[in-house]
């Protein structure tokens, strides 16, 4: 088992740039069922072996996909989001950096009452070890097992699965949140599957600087979640950020450093690493049952 | 990216709010043009992007009035308008070398009946644009966030119907506000809104709206920062951009795609991507050393900026080593070793550097840099690399 992906998902790719082509390519190598690309105007032809289509919506009729990846540039990537929602794609992988952020906030309005999950923006994408690559991240590092990894960062979420894979500590499915400020998902939407997934046994979590999403995981963790769950917070030694004015401070009443999260986590009883070395010691840690 | 305040009224202006009449000048001389043209006592504030400027200070010219100052007569303005354009000004968002002023804008002195505080930022919780107001204006929001968070009334605004009309009226009555104020006070929020969707801020505050005795409702200070991810949509915003008020190899590094900010340390960095960026200089202090910088090469970066990312790090006088982390999943470890050699040739390596990759293409990045004949420490883990790295620094 895993969460959101697995052997049966079949995947399209939007956008079939230099990026998208490359790396749906990388997808397929792994194993992944990558059953077509979506290029407006590209409809009929074939690039590197994968079917083309205008749209998502022919896609999905000629290939039965159900999950897919988003390469489309900044300008164009919210709408690409959309498109892949209005037609009921199940789970939508939004890989591309740089959207601006109220037309994420436009996106998540339009995907609200919809039967779709997104992941991202700005984020490595979803693997369940073994079955199924959506999105960047090297295959190779990931080996199948107990550990869920849900984390904010791309390539730190490679350092731990480096880490754990080092351990013999396999990994059940890894998400990567994306970094921008409005994401289709949480880290309480995915404690919240892996708790209720059969082959998760230990969650492991990392966040950083900003915001207050650890924090609220941090509470939801005390109160639903009795796997054990490490954790590592980036940017401890960050300098206070560049100020963008007073606003900023209101919304987070004055927080969103990694101390203040630190301090939530562990009152929570969670395993929190001090160094970014020990991301898969502090799960084994946790999985022991000592803090 | 920020603006100045002159900029920011020109926006809201522009939307409809009333802004005090005022002139933005770039000398003294052309300050007291301005003073002559407004017929009054005028208050004169320098230009900076940086905020605390009434409370701060011209250390060098020996004044005791900050970036904000009241000014009566001619010779007046002329005098205080000598120290802004010649002296730094140093405030608590600065830090102590203190920026120069380039522009003052020489505002007509409004009398202040009540001040009250606006401002809009997109509230990530929610994922929406909020519109916050409060009838404490003109203090440090920041302590009645912290003090009194009730305090602060919210409205969050779709970001396709805009704000809509019953919330600027509940906003403006609940501020306390009188019915013969109520317009002009809906109006400016209504402008700040506009814009904030319009051009894609990522914050917009006025602090204070101000009502005179006379009963004007005015934007009497304007802030503004704007969503970097959108601003190719807004080429009329990019063009406010001060290149004066940037460091010049943030700047530098913005324009070749990178990120960067600049630190006290002597361990220079090169990373890909932020988190993995944040926990490199995390390990570094773990373990006793001082990162000189953050740079995130990112996940699309070519040859040319990494090879600029070398430059931007090694023109640095106080690098006495480099720290390359990289660990590729878009970012491909043969590009990065190629960017290294291609680097090295260019600039010339001065300075030891430590290599440690991981991920896409591993093996041919590794050999590669075996193959160069150069140099290059090697490590295969994050604290033999930080150990090896801290050690060369010293």
């Amino acid at each position: 088992m895993s969460i959101l992906v697995d052997k049966n998902t079949r995947v399209l790719c939007q956008g079939m740039g230099k990026a998208g082509t490359f790396h749906a390519q990388q997808c397929r190598d792994y194993g992944t069922q990558i059953v077509g690309g979506v290029v407006p105007g590209k409809g009929g032809t074939t690039k590197e072996g994968f079917p083309l289509f205008n749209t998502v919506a022919e896609a999905v009729r000629k290939t039965g996909a159900n999950a897919t990846m988003v390469f489309v540039p900044p300008p164009g990537a919210a709408d690409a989001i959309m498109e892949a929602a209005d037609v009921g794609i199940a789970v939508i992988v939004a890989i591309t950096e740089g959207i601006p952020v109220l037309d994420m906030a436009r996106a998540m309005r339009f995907l609200k009452d919809r039967p779709c999950r997104l992941v991202g923006p700005n984020c490595p994408g979803v693997i369940t070890p073994g079955q199924c690559k959506i999105g960047i991240m090297p295959g190779y590092i990931h080996k199948p097992g107990p550990v869920g990894v849900i984390s904010r960062s791309g390539t730190l979420t490679y350092e731990a699965v480096w880490q754990l894979s080092g351990l013999g500590l396999g990994q059940s499915t890894c998400v990567g949140l994306g970094g921008d400020p409005i994401v289709g998902t949480s880290f309480i939407d995915l404690l919240q599957m892996f708790q209720a997934d059969p082959k998760t046994e230990a969650i492991l979590m990392m966040g950083e600087i900003g915001g207050k999403a650890e924090e609220r995981a941090a509470e939801f963790i005390k109160q639903h979640v009795t796997k054990p769950v490490a954790t590592f917070i980036a940017g401890q030694t960050a300098p206070p950020g560049k100020r963008m004015g007073h606003a900023g401070a209101i919304i987070s009443g004055g927080s969103g450093t990694a101390k203040e999260k630190i301090t939530a986590l562990r009152a929570a009883g969670i395993v929190v690493a001090d160094s970014p070395a020990d991301l898969g010691v502090s799960v084994q840690r946790a999985m022991k049952g000592k803090s | 990216m920020k603006i100045h305040e002159y900029q920011a009224k020109e926006l809201l202006a522009a939307a409809g709010a009333t802004v005090p009449r005022g002139v933005v000048a770039s000398s003294p001389a052309e300050v007291q043009q301005a003073f002559d043209r407004m017929g009054g006592p005028v208050v004169l504030k320098a230009q900076i992007h940086a905020g605390g400027r009434g409370k701060g200070r011209f250390p060098d010219s020996g004044q005791d009035w900050g970036g904000v100052k009241f000014v009566r007569s001619r010779e007046e303005s002329a005098r205080v308008a000598e120290v802004m354009f010649k002296y730094s000004l140093a405030t608590k968002q600065t830090g102590e070398a203190g920026q120069r002023v380039s522009k003052v804008l020489v505002q007509e002195a409004a009398d202040i009946a009540r001040e009250v505080y606006l401002g809009m930022v997109v509230d990530r919780a929610i994922g929406l644009p909020v519109l916050m107001a409060s009838a404490e204006g003109g203090v440090e929001i920041e302590e009645v966030a912290a003090r009194s968070p009730e305090k602060i009334l919210k409205a969050p605004v779709d970001p396709d119907a805009g704000l809509r009309s019953f919330q600027a009226r509940r906003l403006t009555y609940d501020l306390g506000f009188p019915p013969e104020q109520a317009a002009q006070a809906e109006t400016l929020m209504r402008a700040l809104c506009k814009v904030f969707l319009d051009k894609d801020c990522s914050l917009a505050e006025v602090n204070p709206v101000v009502a005179t005795p006379k009963g004007e409702v005015l934007a009497l200070d304007a802030k503004m920062t704007f969503d970097d991810s959108a601003l190719f949509r807004h080429p009329d915003i990019e063009k406010l951009r001060d290149e004066a008020e940037e460091n010049a190899s943030e700047l530098r590094a913005t324009r070749s795609g990178l990120s960067f900010i600049s630190l006290t340390g002597n361990i220079g960095c090169l990373v890909n991507g932020a988190g993995l960026a944040m926990s490199t200089m995390d390990i570094i202090k773990y373990h006793g050393g001082e990162p000189a910088n953050f740079l995130d090469v990112g996940g699309g970066a070519n040859k040319d900026q990494v090879t600029e990312a070398f430059r931007i790090l090694l023109g640095d006088a106080r690098v006495k080593t480099v720290l390359v982390n990289i660990f590729g999943g878009i970012m491909k470890c043969d590009t990065i070793a190629g960017a290294i050699l291609a680097a090295f040739k260019e600039v010339g390596f001065h300075v030891p550097l430590v290599v440690r990759l991981e991920g896409t293409n591993v093996e041919q990045g590794r050999k590669m840099l075996a193959e160069s004949g150069l140099n290059i420490a090697t490590a295969t883990g994050l604290t033999e690399a930080a150990k090896k790295v801290v050690a060369a620094a010293k």
